[in-house]
């Protein structure tokens, strides 16, 4: 989940009034937000980096607001305060609108070469005219930038933003690839001139632009966007021109998004003009830029396009649960930046989306808009009339039962977990790894968890050695799920309930174990006996002892083993005392 | 019992302690026995292990008593008195005397009470005569008294004299204030430990009295086993599903294609949880097969027109294909898998709870409703609901409960109404409604049981 950062009073001034914390965190709840954290710059630095660094830092007070992860409209204190300000009734959504040249000129060209194709082929462009920055709305458009970078940019694999004052270049610009080593442009922030293959060594420790290097590092061409005098505006995804560069005193904004997701470039390029072009000297416009295709398309965007969907206050109300006029519906969805009105054919509603509102896609997300204006918590709380019977899992019913007899039986329960390292259920319990039929996985983050486990046995001999302080003996059991390739599976592999047991004593307590195998065959009903009941054979199996190793069968069919650990397993798990175990699988009893 | 405390021995003790009236000091009580003190202390310790017979109640006194060198003197006089006597009238040469066993020191004190004179200069060697007629051996008379136990009637000045000669010392005795008990009697009965068959079977436990039991003291822990905290809150939440009439779904398949946990879930190929540092991804087996093909289909199609893992998709997929669509209530407690380093705070496993309910014409209401049924059973009535956002619900919401002890409201779990774009798919019919919440069972350890 986002979270967005704005100055307490430069929100409350926007808003036109005054909130207390408790006040603002329950308007944040109502409409979906949450006020995290309140802090401020110099408590982010004394609680990162400590006292001294903070020393003169600033104490204005800052509101973190989480804001859900599809709301990118949201990201910027523009967007929250025009959000806020609509559903409180207080301002009506303003309409955005795209706009050719006022002086009747030619729009800005954006043109798309075809090496592009194979790295980065898309790309869109809008200007943003006349547009009036102070220190605050410009640090908001960078950081809005930034945001949606992070978040439907996806890291800017998908798409990649750069925003030029138009003032110092001039178009025709041409969004071409070239290989590394013909780029070359003095970047942001440096004093000289750079080929781009020297730029990606540059950035290699550069704690920021170092996350992005990869997008494009073994490509043989880079993307690279000129005008028409051959100045660099910017080498996608990694960093723009230090000549374009805007700043406070910047009138006119050139922005374009380049992209390997054409769609998710559209809706990045319509956040940022419509979020900033409040500040245009004709608000909420936006000047249109084309972009031609390598197979001669053109298209002018910003798309800011707006829809119409239409559905029934029927509909809104038997899904919520309210009931409402569609009138009244109509007003809750507009509170919402979603223009609606009643279209007078019975209770039909209009609705209209907004650029905006790219998370909405589907009635179901106008159905909620209308319940979040109408209030969560407003909703009368009922209980459905579905008439159904319960019924237990039979595994884990018969895992029930057995768990409290185990307990009872004077064996405590342990919880391991279901994902170990491939000593664990190979080497350490004098295994091959190949003969466990053990599922891997291909990117754990840390070697404790390559495998799923083929044996509940590692688990808990880890908790005894963990629990060696505590008075032997130590009687440990757990029933759960191990995991074993199965090529009949559609997943290839399957789960299996198994049931384990260990004794950590003095003395290796072979009759303990055997004890509770008879305790365990009781309870299930199990007769000792040859062929319908059950009964215990020596076997060899390189985890036990040899000679204290016995199979374990009922009504014919092996289920398991038990016997006297192998003095290898007990040290390699760093265990000093003899151990005996049992290890059945319960399935066949079910 | 004591060894050294015979019942002849005990009953002697407390018929002198019947004598009394306020009590009497075991050191006296050994005196009038005649026997040492430590077999007194001996028999207190056996008397108050029978109960209420005597009350003792533990002192500390200072008193003196007599060295080694004390006693010789009590007995034969002090050197001084005993070099006074050994002198006849008629005198004693130096040498002869100095050879007597308290020769040197009783020479020195004798002079120094002017008992006796030296005569150096007499013929045949120094002589030393008797210069009064008798003497008063006070020294001897002091510890006379000090060994009859009247030190009191010595004066302190004396005392510390007499310890500086090293005849006396003081030292501190620990002896008890010995009264009747509330059950006294002079004569004593063996309390038995425990009540035995033997007793029960002969009825000799009428006569017999009872050591009484230290309540004070802790029992002996149980010799059973205990089962895992956590999965007793397990039980208690399939218990309240169980309850609510929910059927338990097959979860046990923790191997899960990247189809059913994620595009079925409507989850966009672009997600942050398809990603590779979110996910588990298997290397081996790494293929699924066998999809439903035509499902995967229309899936496909939802996606390029158009969590975090919900154990629901399978069983809603399952459910679609029935020949008449009946309404279902199903709950799963399982885990779940997440690619994290461990720490404190964030576990590559844990346990989902999920509940989901499918049936035409369900409201956000409805699952508002069931959800404040579902928190009561667990004790928790105060609920909120904040807007919120899921790939595969819509709407979502995040539950809030009010929490007595932070005095805020605490996320408790996330809800939501499946989106049609993962129902119609499947194929359940248009106008079922799918509603859905879960939370994790780690966090309600501490709360609960």
């Amino acid at each position: 989940m986002p979270t967005v950062s704005v100055k307490r009073d430069l929100l409350f001034e926007a808003l036109g009034q005054k909130y207390t914390d408790e006040e603002f965190d329950e308007l944040c709840f109502e409409f979906g937000l949450e006020l995290d954290e309140i802090t401020s710059e110099k408590e982010i630095l004394i609680r990162e980096q400590g006292g001294e660094k903070a020393e003169g830092a600033s104490d204005v007070v800052l509101y973190k607001i989480d804001v859900p992860a599809n709301r990118y409209d949201l990201l910027c204190l523009e967007g929250l305060v025009r959000g806020l300000q609509v559903f409180k009734e207080k301002l009506e959504a303003p309409r955005y609108k795209r706009v050719s040249p006022a002086d009747g000129g030619e729009p800005q060209r954006l043109v798309i070469t075809e090496e592009t194709a194979s790295v980065r082929p898309h790309a869109v462009a809008a200007v943003l005219r006349n547009i009036t920055f102070t220190q605050e709305r410009y640090e908001s458009f960078i950081e809005l930038q930034e945001k949606l970078h992070q978040n439907i940019c996806r890291k800017r694999t998908l798409v990649a933003i750069g925003t030029h004052d138009l003032d110092t270049i001039s178009g025709p610009f041409t969004y071409t690839a070239k290989p590394p080593g013909e780029i070359r442009f003095k970047p942001l922030s440096q004093s000289r001139e750079y080929t781009a293959a020297e730029l990606m060594s540059l950035y290699k420790t550069d704690s920021h632009l170092r996350h992005y290097l990869h997008i494009i590092e073994n490509e043989p061409l880079y993307p690279v966007i000129y005008d028409s005098n051959g100045i660099v505006l910017s080498m996608p995804p990694i960093i723009n021109g230090d000549h374009s560069k805007i700043s406070l005193n910047t009138k006119n904004i050139f922005i374009e998004c380049t992209a390997t997701d054409l769609t998710k470039a559209k809706i990045t390029l319509d956040m940022v003009v419509t979020m900033f072009s409040e500040y245009c000297d004709e608000p909420f416009t936006v000047e249109e830029a084309e972009v031609v295709y390598p197979d001669g398309r053109l298209s002018v965007y910003p798309e800011l396009a707006y829809r119409t969907e239409t559905l029934s206050g029927d509909f809104i109300n038997k899904r919520v649960g309210i009931n409402e006029s569609a009138e009244s519906i109509a007003q809750l969805l507009t509170r919402m930046c979603l223009r609606s009105e009643v279209s007078g054919e019975g209770d039909l509603i209009q609705v209209e989306i907004p650029p905006t509102r790219a998370d909405v896609i589907h009635a179901c997300d106008i159905m909620e808009d209308a319940a979040i204006a109408y209030g969560f918590n407003n909703i009368v709380r009922s209980t459905p009339r579905t008439y159904t019977v319960a019924n237990q899992l039979p595994v884990n019913k018969l895992t029930e039962l057995l768990r409290q007899d185990l307990a009872a039986a004077g064996f405590t329960e342990a919880l391991t977990f279901a994902l170990c390292s491939e000593e664990d259920i190979a080497d350490k319990l004098r295994k091959n790894i190949t003969e466990t039929r053990a599922v891997h996985i291909s990117n754990p983050k840390t070697a404790d968890f390559q495998v799923a486990r083929t044996s509940l046995l590692p688990g808990l001999l880890k908790t005894i050695a963990a629990n060696r302080k505590m008075p032997l003996p130590l009687k440990l059991f757990e029933i759960s799920d191990v995991v074993l390739k199965d090529e009949t599976k559609d997943v290839g592999a399957r789960n299996n309930r198994r049931l384990c047991a260990v004794y950590y004593n003095k003395s290796p307590g072979f009759e303990v174990i055997h004890g509770l195998l008879d305790r365990v065959m009781q309870l299930l009903d199990v007769k000792p006996g040859r062929n319908q009941g059950y009964h215990i054979q020596a076997a060899e199996d390189s985890t036990f002892f040899p000679g204290r190793c016995a199979e374990i069968f009922s009504c014919g069919k092996s289920i398991g083993h038990l016997g006297v650990l192998h003095p290898d397993v007990i040290s390699r798990f760093e265990l000093t005392m003899p151990c005996s175990a049992i290890d059945i699988d319960i399935e066949p009893f079910l | 019992m004591h060894p050294m405390a015979d019942n002849g021995l005990l009953e002697s003790v407390l018929r002198l302690v019947e004598k009394v009236d306020g009590g009497t000091d075991s050191q006296d009580v050994a005196a009038d026995l005649g026997v040492d003190h430590q077999v007194i202390v001996g028999a207190v310790k056996s008397l108050q292990a029978l109960g209420e017979v005597i009350s003792a109640e533990q002192k500390s006194s200072r008193h003196w008593e007599l060295t080694g060198e004390g006693r010789e003197i009590a007995e034969q006089g002090s050197h001084e008195a005993r070099v006074f006597n050994a002198i006849p009238d008629e005198g004693l040469p130096q040498n002869q005397l100095m050879k007597m066993p308290s020769g040197k020191v009783g020479f020195s004190k004798a002079m120094s009470n002017k008992w006796i004179r030296l005569d150096k200069a007499h013929e045949g060697g120094p002589r030393v005569f008797k210069t009064v007629e008798a003497i008063e051996d006070t020294v001897r008379d002091k510890l006379q008294l000090v060994q009859k136990g009247q030190s009191a009637k010595l004066e302190d000045k004396e005392k510390n004299e007499l310890k500086k000669r090293k005849l006396l010392s003081e030292v501190t005795v620990k002896s008890y204030w010995i009264t009747k008990g509330s059950s006294f009697s002079t004569t004593i009965t063996k309390q038995e430990t425990e009540l035995t068959p033997e007793m029960i079977a002969s009825g000799s436990w009428k006569e017999k009295k009872f050591k009484p039991y230290n309540f004070e003291a802790m029992g002996v822990a149980p010799d059973c086993g205990h089962l895992h905290p956590l999965m007793k809150v397990r039980t208690q939440f399939r218990q309240i599903f169980l309850e609510m009439g929910f059927t338990e779904m097959p979860t046990n398949n923790f191997i899960e294609s990247s189809f059913w946990n994620f595009d079925s879930l409507f989850q966009p190929q672009q997600h942050p949880a398809r990603d590779q540092h979110d996910t588990f991804f298997i290397s081996d087996p790494a293929l699924a097969h066998e999809f439903p093909q035509d499902y995967l289909e229309r899936v496909k199609k939802v996606h390029s027109e158009g969590g975090y893992g919900s154990q629901g998709a399978r069983m809603l997929y399952k459910l679609a294909q029935q020949e008449k669509f009946t309404p279902v209530k199903y709950f799963s407690i399982d885990r779940v898998f997440r690619n994290e380093t461990l720490d404190a705070t964030h576990l590559a496993e844990f346990h989902q709870i999920e509940g989901v309910v499918a049936d035409y014409g369900l409201t956000l209401g409805n699952l508002m409703g069931i959800l404040h049924q579902f928190f009561t059973k667990l004790g928790i009535t105060k609920l909120r609901f904040k807007p919120a956002y899921n790939p595969y619900t819509e709407p979502s919401m995040e539950v809030f409960s009010y929490h007595e002890g932070l005095k805020k409201w605490v996320e408790v779990g996330n809800s939501g109404v499946f989106r049609p774009e993962m129902l119609l798919p499947m194929g359940l019919p248009e106008g079922v409604s799918v509603i859905a919440w879960g939370l994790s069972l780690e966090r309600y350890v501490d709360t609960h049981i």
